[in-house]
């Protein structure tokens, strides 16, 4: 059994969707108060581990278990100690921005009394304070995004669940956001799961990274451990050599064509 | 607050900004009670059947609820798939709640939708047969909201987009509206018509509110009611279910 500073396990999950794996046999643990990456392709298997995570799909098989709770089976006493910002968009659009905090509030059993000050310093800390009373149906993509992030940081939860949260934002947001995010990290001892196909975040912000590829960990550990392990200087050239190197067959996973298309340029540019 | 109270709201706060979903919800009752009330009023008057406003009234609140909860599920699909529901979902909130507190929204809307269109049909010229029965048809039209209602969600939780929903509307509103005895009284009906029509669980929608409204009654207003608490089961039972069952 996995000792008690372990906040989130995995053992051996495995997701099917009819013929396709996408998750095929993974385990981790993540520490509390850990910040912990998955970074990998398109289609490698990301969001659909956080949606098991996060109890909105249940595995094909596997044992998962958040903050002591096994997933598929307390779900509800899962479901209060993390928050997540989703990869797809989940705003009511049609109510305003003060309107959807304050409904996850209420979702969260969060005191009334609490609410007004908690919705504020989240909506000054992601610039959108000014913008509280307008509807989100007439916000840009990134001030969607930014929205969702404060969101999701309300009811303070244990751990969060951050699924690629920066795409889409400028770098000044990118930023604060991940300041903001090691803050609570370090201060109230938050657990961080995100996932990226960003190197660069990957390496700036984590302190562990696991390297998935359709379905599977190919690796895991710092960066300097991940360097160790494959032979190379940098994360980049760990994470080429891991999943990069090998031009994959296109029929074997279908909507990897982006990834496969900038490894080729950069396999190229490192000849 | 509960959150049933809190899902409610975002329902109604939906509606109420949603000027034109609430008229366009109207044009059709007012359309079908003017072309059909006055238009076929007087060949209906002529064939010694009465009034046939008085008649209509009932089957086109009846419609307007059915239309309406039907429609209402469309909320449900647009936040599947445009992800609010997966914030629910994931929220330490038991899915029969998130369902209920959305469901009685939806009823309320079909509720306030089904009444104005009984307070147009005044203005038309329908008059209740008793005033005291009222309340009571009142009563109907919020039992019948609640189980339209349910049939809607359980519906929108079933199909993956906005097409398949259309055919739904095809496929089974439209029957439903047309052989429930809305628009015509079953007795002189040929057999194959009447036997589809008593298979129709909105018929006795239909038939209840009309026995109160109305006067006027086919089976009986305790079968009607049997029917209905059977009916309301049912949907319930097949919206808890399917709306367990959405993964994302
Ligand atoms: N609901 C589903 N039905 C069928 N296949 C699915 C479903 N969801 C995901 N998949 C498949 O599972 C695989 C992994 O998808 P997933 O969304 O987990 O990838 P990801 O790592 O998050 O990729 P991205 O970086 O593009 O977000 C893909 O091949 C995808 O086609
Ligand atoms: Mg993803």
């Amino acid at each position: 059994m996995a000792d008690e500073k372990t906040i989130i396990s995995a053992h051996d999950l495995v997701k099917r969707f009819g013929d396709v794996k996408a998750v095929n046999g993974i385990s981790f643990e993540v520490k509390k108060g850990e910040i912990f990456a998955f970074l990998g392709p398109n289609g490698a298997g990301k969001s659909t581990t956080i949606k098991m995570l996060t109890t909105m799909l249940r595995p094909t098989s596997g044992e998962l278990r958040l903050a002591g709770h096994d997933v598929t089976r307390e779900r509800d006493s899962a479901r209060k100690a993390f928050g997540i910002v989703f990869q797809d968009p989940s705003l009511d659009e049609e109510l305003t921005a003060y309107e959807n905090m304050d409904l996850h509030a209420s979702l969260y059993s969060i005191p009334k009394s609490k609410r007004p000050a908690r919705i504020q310093t989240l909506l000054e800390l992601v610039e959108l304070w000014n913008r509280h009373d307008s509807y989100v149906k007439t916000f840009s993509g990134g001030m969607r995004r930014r929205l969702e992030i404060a969101r999701g940081l309300l009811h303070e939860p244990k751990i969060l669940f951050l699924d690629e949260p920066t795409l889409g934002l400028d770098t000044q947001t990118r930023n604060l956001m991940w300041d903001y995010v090691q803050k609570l990290s370090h201060e109230k001892g938050m657990t961080i799961f995100f996932t990226t196909h960003y190197l660069e975040e990957a390496e700036a912000v984590a302190e562990r990274i696991a390297i998935i590829d359709q379905g599977t960990i190919v690796a895991s550990g710092t960066t300097t451990q991940l360097c160790k392990q494959t032979d190379t200087k940098t994360l980049e050239e760990a994470y080429l050599k891991l999943t990069g190197r090998t031009l994959r067959d296109e029929s074997e996973s279908g909507n990897n064509d982006g990834m496969n298309f900038k490894m080729a340029l950069r396999n190229r540019r490192l000849r | 607050m509960d959150i049933l109270v809190v899902l409610w709201l975002r329902q109604m706060r939906r509606y109420v900004r949603s000027g034109s979903r609430l008229l366009g919800s109207l044009g059709q009752p007012i359309l079908l009670l003017l072309a059909l009330g006055y238009g076929i009023g007087a060949i209906y008057k002529r064939a010694g059947e009465g009034n046939y406003l008085q008649f209509l009234v009932p089957g086109i609140i009846t419609q307007t609820v059915l239309l309406s909860a039907i429609f209402w599920g469309i909320i449900i699909l647009q936040d599947k798939r445009f992800g609010f529901l997966a914030e629910m979902l994931v929220a330490p909130v038991s899915r029969l709640r998130i369902l209920l507190g959305s469901a009685i929204g939806g009823a309320t809307i079909s509720i306030i939708q089904g009444t104005m269109v009984f307070f147009i049909s005044f203005a038309l010229g329908f008059r209740p047969h008793h005033w005291a029965l009222v309340p009571a048809a009142f009563l109907v039209l919020v039992f019948m909201s609640i189980a339209l209602t349910c049939f809607g969600a359980g519906l929108a939780s079933m199909v993956e987009d906005f097409q398949g929903f259309q055919g739904i509307n095809n496929l089974l509103v439209m029957p439903l509206f047309f052989l429930s005895g809305a628009l015509y009284p079953l007795n002189n009906v040929p057999t194959f018509l009447r036997i589809i029509s008593t298979c129709n669980p909105v018929t006795y929608m239909v038939d209840a509110l009309r026995y109160l409204l109305a006067g006027q009654s086919h089976f009986g207003i305790t079968k009607d009611l049997i029917i209905m608490t059977i009916t309301f089961i049912v949907t319930l039972t097949f919206a808890v279910n399917r709306f367990n069952r959405i993964e994302i």
